[in-house]
């Protein structure tokens, strides 16, 4: 919900899959599903060393 | 006879709950669910009901104005109401894009409902008449009637008039209006009220944006010590201390010191506002402690702090997040967190 975590003031706001699944996707394998962890949990990381 | 389009969500739609929170939009003749209760109230009629998927209008906004879009211009209404939306997020954002898209476009007058803190309130008030309602579903009977109330006025063509009398929240318009006293007067009676202790009304209420001050970047990942949070209401199997479902007051903390992922069975979800069954087959897609571990484990991440924190995000108060907010904060800052990662739903 990219758009709440804007109108609220957050800054580092990393976009993810979907609301009852934020960080995976029951629709797809659980290899598929690691991966797509993997890309947005190392994205979070990155904006934490990012400056804004 | 004016015509109006309805738009509502699966719930208020009679379609289901959270479960078909991602069926994409369909219409309905004549008015559906919610629509019914407008029906008797209103100076028109409803033509159709639009039902969407709260998820699926969130992840799916260009197809949905596409498809509202294509029913406007077929229908030709005089109006679209939406929601009301109280305090649901999802559905707020929804009613407060199709009010404000239908208006921007095709220039016909919508109006919704929904309480003050809704998130959406701030982003759509000024492009539609959002009206002031309860927080929740149980406001419904006191919401209509204000949303009729307004809707015929549009209807008919009339004046609307400010904020306070009609029931909507500010759209932030300026209007010229004539006074007795000149603004110095009115400042000063102002000022002497206020001097006095006396109670002053502000003609202008200075806005209240919240802007965060952004912290310093972490220098080095491979040296910093990560904390974990969620939104989400993931808390062991069983709920142990009672978080609640919604309108959460308070957070918990749990230790994850001694376990390399959530556990289906030992984990679930207690937050109300969405399907849990995707939660508890895999807690770790609510919040991915899995990939954390691993990271630590391989030294890409310093260290995790030892326990994860959580809340219920569902119609929290702004209030109670940000002393929540603050309150973790500082126990992050005595802790030596370098940064933290949460997840919300």
């Amino acid at each position: 919900m990219t758009p709440i975590s804007k109108t609220v003031g957050a800054i580092r706001i990393v976009p993810a899959v979907a609301i009852p699944y934020p960080v995976g996707n029951p629709n797809e394998s659980e290899e598929k599903e690691r991966e797509i962890r993997e890309r947005i949990v190392r994205e979070a990381l990155m904006s934490l060393v990012k400056e804004y | 006879m004016k015509r109006i389009i309805f738009y509502t969500n699966q719930f208020f739609g009679q379609i289901g709950g959270e479960d078909k929170a991602s069926i994409p939009p369909r219409i309905e003749d004549g008015a559906v669910g919610t629509a019914n209760l407008f029906k008797d109230k209103v100076e028109g009629e409803i033509v159709a009901t639009i039902i969407c998927g709260d998820n699926y209008y969130a992840e799916n906004i260009e197809e949905c104005r596409e498809f509202i879009s294509r029913e406007v211009e077929r229908l030709r209404p005089d109006l679209v109401i939406a929601g009301p939306a109280f305090n649901a997020g999802r559905f707020g954002i929804a009613c407060g894009d199709v009010c404000s898209f239908v208006n921007d476009k095709y220039g016909i007058d919508t109006i919704t409902g929904m309480y003050i803190e809704n998130p959406a309130v701030e982003i759509y008030k000024s492009n539609t008449y959002i009206v002031e309602t309860g927080n929740s579903a149980a406001s419904m009977r006191k919401a209509v009637p204000r949303m009729a109330a307004l809707a015929n006025k549009i209807l008919r063509k009339e004046e609307i008039g400010l904020p306070e009398e009609e029931g909507y929240i500010p759209k932030g318009i300026r209007v010229n209006v004539f006074h007795e006293k000149t603004g110095a007067e009115r400042a000063l009676d102002m000022l002497v009220k206020k001097l006095k202790g006396e109670e002053y009304r502000t003609e202008i209420p200075i806005p209240v944006y919240d802007k965060v001050e952004a912290a310093r970047p972490i220098k080095d990942l491979k040296k910093a010590k990560i904390a974990l949070l969620t939104s989400g209401g993931l808390v062991p199997y069983g709920n142990p201390d009672h978080l609640p479902a919604a309108t959460a007051k308070f957070y918990k903390k749990y230790p994850i010191k001694d376990i390399d992922r959530f556990a289906e069975g030992s984990y679930e979800s207690v937050h109300a506002g969405y399907d849990p069954v995707y939660a508890n087959e895999n807690p770790n897609r609510i919040l991915p402690l899995d990939l954390f571990k691993e990271l630590e484990k391989k030294g890409e991440i310093g260290s995790l702090y030892e326990f994860y924190f959580v809340t219920t995000g569902n119609s929290t108060s702004v209030a109670d997040a940000t002393r929540m907010g603050m309150e973790i904060a500082e126990e992050l800052k005595e802790a030596g967190v370098d940064g933290a990662i949460m997840t919300s739903t």
